[in-house]
This record gives C-alpha cells, structure tokens and sequence, in this order.
C-alpha cells in the first residue's frame, strides 16, 4: 500500500480562462482523516473531482490510491467513494432499490449480502422499504454515506457531507468516519464546521483555488499567530486577499 | 485490481441501469399512462375524424329551368354522395352570399334555358363555383362531378338527340385502385400513425432520460461509479424498446379491431422492422438528451425533431407532391421509410426483399444517431 493515498502536484483547473484551482499539490497520508477547508467557491469540489477522475486537469500530475489520476480513472474509481455534495440517488426510489443498483454497478459478487451490511452499518434497514425522496436531510446523507461505502473503498472523499444536517446526526456521522478510519480508510472530507475540523488528523486550507496551509490543526493556528483555528483562517483569507489583488 | 476487472462492456452493469429506468418508469404513472394513452386518443382523432375525402359537402343550386336535363343533372350531382343540396335559389346574388359566409361550398348555376339550348346543340354552359380555400376539400367533388354529369345529361336525351351529349371517346380508361379500392382514410392513416406516435414518445422519453440525470444531479454520482457511456445508453434504452412494442400492440389492435384495417403482410417482418425503427429514434432521442441542458430544451429539440417528422415524411401530405429538395430531406428521416415499409406490409403485402431499399437508410440513420450519441456521452463532467 503506498504512503500516501493521494499524491498529486501542480493541478490546475481553468473554466474560461480563470484558473478555478491553480497549482495544488496535496498529499494525504494513508489511514488518515484530512479536513479540506475553503470558502465558498474556493475550489474544493473542483479539486476532489480531479482526484477521482471526474475531471481532467489542464496541468498537474499525480496518484490516487497509487494509481494515476490521468490514466487509470475507472480503476481509481472502483476503490474510491465518492459522496457529492448535492443528494446524489434517486428520489423515485427506494433506499434499498438505491443500494442494490450501486451494488450492481459495481458488480459485487455477494450483492445482496453488501446491501444487508450496508444497511445495518448504518441503521437503514428498517427504513429500507422507504423512497429517498421522502427522507429527511439525515437520512439522505446516511443512504449517501452508504452507498459510498458499499464496494468497500480504500478512500472516501466527502463534498460537505454534514451540510444541512442537525447537530446529533452530525456527531454520529463523524463517529462513523473515526469507526472507518480505523478499518485503515483514507477521508478526505469538505467542511465548514471548525468542530468537525478539529476533529480531523490534520487540515488543508484552501482560498482563491489555492492551498493557503496545510497540517495539523496546531501547526496551522500557531503559523497564523492566531487565537484559533477560526482566527487562522479570517486571517489567512485576508491575507490571501490582499496577495490576490 | 484492473487486470481483474478489465474496463470491458459489462452486461450486469447494463442491467443494472435497465432494472433501475424500468422501476422509475413503473413509479412514473402519468408518463406511462401518457404512453398508452395518446395512441388510443390519437388514433380515435385520426381514425374516426380526420377524413381526406369529405363528402355530403353543402351546396346551393340556382336554377329556373325545370326542363329534364336540369332535373338529371341535380340528381346526378346528388348521387355522387359529394353534394348536399341545401339551397335552390333563383338568384345567383344570393348564392355567391352563401359561398362569401361559407354557408355552401359550391354553388352550381343552371342557366334558365339549359335543356332548351342543349337540344338546339348550342353548347350551353353549366357554372360550378366552389370555395377553393382549402383545396384538399373540394377536390374529388369536382373530380367526381366531370365524369359523372356528361354520363347523365346523355342518358336524359331523347334517342334521336343521343350524340349531343358528346361523343364517347373511341377508347376507354379503365381504373383500378389497388389495396384501397374504396379510398378510405383510414386504410392509409391508422397505419402512418404507428410511425408518428412512436417517433414522439420514443424521442421524447429518451431525450428527457439523461438529461433528468443531470438537472436532479444524479449524474455526477452515476459518472463516480465503474459504468460506461455504453452500458448507460442501452440499459436506459432497453425499457423504452419494450415500451414501443406496448404502443405498437394498443395501436395495431386497435387498427385491426375498430377499423378493420387489413393485414396482408407478415406479421413477424413488421416486428422486426418496427424494432429497426425504434431504436433509431432513441437514437435521436438520446443525442438530444446529450446536448440539452434541461428538460425544457430536450422538449422543444423533440418538437423540433417531430414537425418535420410530420410534414416530411408523407403521413400529412403526399411525399411525391413536395418539391425534390424537400423529398431529399424527407429521406433521410426514418419517418419516411418506415411509413413505407408499416403500409407495404399492412395493405399491400410486401416481403423482406421489396422492402430492403426502404430498411437500409433506415438502419444507416441508426448507426448514424448511436455512434453520434455515443461520442456526445461524457465519462467526465469537463
């Protein structure tokens, strides 16, 4: 197993000539939880989907799970999962329908056996009957999560998967990531919750598509000669600021 | 890990797609009760109220001669079964009235000494008028009128005035009307409308299937995952195939049941050749969701797929009556051919080898719209 599950340097990505993510080199240790951090429209989804082959870099090289990001996309996605920020299933049907045709795409030999345990790992099996579209915000991000994990991935990479979900099943989602962790999965995970940062093995800031630090969450506060990491951060956006113009 | 699982089409991966639409299709009730029931109102529409061939049209008669020949001439106008006489008047003013208010379509004049100069041999003029506006409703009246008023004048004459009723010509037109010798509509429209409705619901449903997947944001997980734009496009297609036989099984059943129109053709070869059919109008349907951005925009690409279809194609108007320009483009929409080969076998009983010409552009159309199709489907979200 390689050092490191992502390894990538120099990406870039421009839409009409404006870099989107310009220049990022990022690198995730292996069994590690990774926040990713930015404002709005700083690049984060941008860059998770050039790591899972979703996009094509227009500059930049590198490796995901050891394999390269430009050429070995379907195999990358195969060990990767994948959790997007927007509700990705299907509202018209059911979680259990949802389950197994992810099961089938990924064409897992006890297919059934993988939707039971996913539905059990996280509490959806009495749910299990119910459609998608009826679910409240937690239960969506549960099925989601599930569904991510049901080819059993190397590496999770979650857009802001706690967005609009209530404090409690914030607590237990991010219980589950510790859980999966420590089965020796990779996550890198979008925030905006200082808390949720500070739950994470190390961070990575990013601003303007640009990486502005990266590192333990004390490494970065002391770096910033900030109070905390809520501090850190307003100050290394306003110094990014001022760099930008 | 890849050498494993080489990147190859994958038929579970395609069955899976195929399960899924077929589950969203089933929970989808208005759009598969629309699916079975615009052929059942179209065909009622076209079936029982669009006729090509309007007869019992209102017509006003000015007439003072009460002579013999007048008399036959009315009575032979009626027999045509395209005249109802619903005014005799004595003024021609008062006619031409009735034809500007549209209240007759034709209005014939006997000149009031009619049978008089037709026994002195002058020659005299009967004057039909009829509003043209719409020509397509007039035609066979008039058609009707030049063989069948000349027949009746002659057998009013008195023996000796026989050859006034001019000469008969010294050869004879025989007609035959092949495979619809009593003209029906129907016989010619019911079969044409097997083609249209599937033309619109094939390339409607599909051209909305791939662009639902990105407006509900579903797609952006679908591209996450092992599948290929292949396995995408044949297993959201597969349902749509079967539905197209649903509708080709209400349409044809209710062609053989409420209109008696023959079958003289084989059953089996009209199978196969509406499947030719189908899938190259998912085809269509599939490039269009592949280039929309929403559902509005793969709407209005099907209408703009579908007029044409329409007009072109010879289901509304005779294909040899257009311009070449447009018989050229006529041919290449499937529509054309395929009203050919679903009328062949229907009414006239063709076989696979008399109807080759019109299955190849056919084919070609769909080898055409799958590979484009194809090309336009993204594995990335660039």
């Amino acid at each position: 197993m390689p050092a490191f599950a992502i390894d990538v340097h120099g990406l870039t990505k421009r839409y009409g000539g404006r870099a989107v993510v310009d220049n990022i080199t990022l690198q995730v240790e292996t069994g590690r939880i990774v926040g990713f951090l930015g404002p709005n429209g700083s690049g984060k989804t941008t860059t998770i989907r050039m790591i899972c082959g979703l996009l094509t870099p227009d500059a930049g090289s590198g490796t995901c799970l050891g394999l390269d990001i430009m050429k070995d996309a379907a195999a990358i996605k195969r060990q990767v999962g994948y959790m997007t920020q927007k509700f990705g299933l299907y509202d018209d049907l059911s979680i259990r329908e949802n389950l197994d045709f992810v099961a089938r795409l990924f064409e897992l030999p006890q297919r059934k056996q993988a939707v039971d345990d996913a539905l059990n790992r996280l509490g959806l099996s009495e749910r299990q009957e119910q459609l998608a579209g009826s679910l409240s915000g937690g239960w969506k991000q549960r099925l989601a999560l599930a569904a991510c994990l049901i080819h059993t991935p190397r590496l999770l990479l979650l857009d802001e998967p706690t967005a609009g979900v209530d404090p409690k099943a914030r607590r237990e989602f991010w219980d589950q990531i510790h859980q999966l962790a420590e089965q020796g999965i990779t996550v890198l995970v979008s925030t905006h919750y200082m808390d949720e940062a500070e739950r994470c093995h190390a961070l990575v800031y990013i601003a303007y598509g640009t990486i502005l630090a990266q590192g333990t969450a004390e490494s970065i506060v002391a770096g910033a000669k900030a109070r905390d990491l809520e501090d850190a951060f307003v100050r290394l956006v306003d110094q990014a600021q001022d760099n930008f113009k | 890990m890849s050498a494993a699982h080489p990147h190859r089409f994958s038929w579970a991966r395609m069955l899976a797609v195929f399960i899924k639409e077929c589950q969203q299709m089933m929970r989808d009730r208005l759009t598969f009760a629309m699916a079975v029931g615009v052929p059942i109102l179209q065909l009622v529409l076209f079936g029982y109220v669009i006729n090509t061939d309007p007869k019992g049209l209102p017509t006003a008669i000015v007439s003072t001669d009460s002579g013999p020949m007048a008399r036959g001439v009315l009575a032979a106008l009626q027999n045509t079964g395209y005249f109802r006489i619903d005014h005799v008047l004595t003024s021609e003013r008062a006619a031409e009235a009735l034809i500007e208010t549209g209240e007759v379509q034709f209005m014939v004049v006997i000149p009031n000494d009619f049978s008089h100069r037709l026994v002195r041999g002058e020659r005299p003029a009967l004057l039909i008028s009829t509003d043209a506006t719409d020509p397509s409703a007039s035609g066979n009246a008039i058609a009707a009128l030049n063989a069948i008023v000349p027949q009746a004048i002659a057998h009013d004459l008195p023996g000796a005035l026989r050859h006034l009723g001019g000469t008969p010509a010294s050869f004879e037109v025989r007609i035959h009307k092949r495979y619809n010798p009593e003209g029906l509509s129907r016989y010619n429209i019911v079969p044409g409308l097997v083609g249209t409705i599937l033309t619109m619901t094939m390339v409607m449903l599909t051209s909305l299937a791939m662009t639902r997947e990105r407006e509900r944001g579903t797609m952006e997980n679908l591209l996450a995952t092992p599948v290929r734009p292949s396995e995408v496009m044949l297993g959201k297609i597969l349902p749509y195939v079967v539905m197209g036989y649903i509708q080709l099984g209400v349409i044809l059943g209710a062609a053989f049941v409420l209109f008696d129109v023959p079958m003289v053709g084989s059953m089996p070869l009209l199978l196969a050749m509406i499947g030719v059919f189908i899938i190259a109008n998912l085809g269509v349907g599939f490039t269009f969701s592949t280039v929309a951005k929403n559902q509005l925009q793969a709407m209005q690409m099907t209408f703009f797929f579908f007029l044409p279809s329409m007009l072109l194609s010879g289901f509304m108007f005779p294909f040899r009556a257009m311009p070449l320009w447009a018989q050229h483009i006529g041919e290449v929409l499937p529509l054309t051919h395929f009203l050919r080969i679903v009328r062949g076998i229907l009414l006239k009983g063709n076989t696979f080898i008399q109807l080759w010409p019109e299955l190849w552009p056919m084919l070609l159309f769909l080898l055409a719209s799958g590979t484009v199709a194809l090309m336009r489907y993204r594995k990335t979200l660039d």
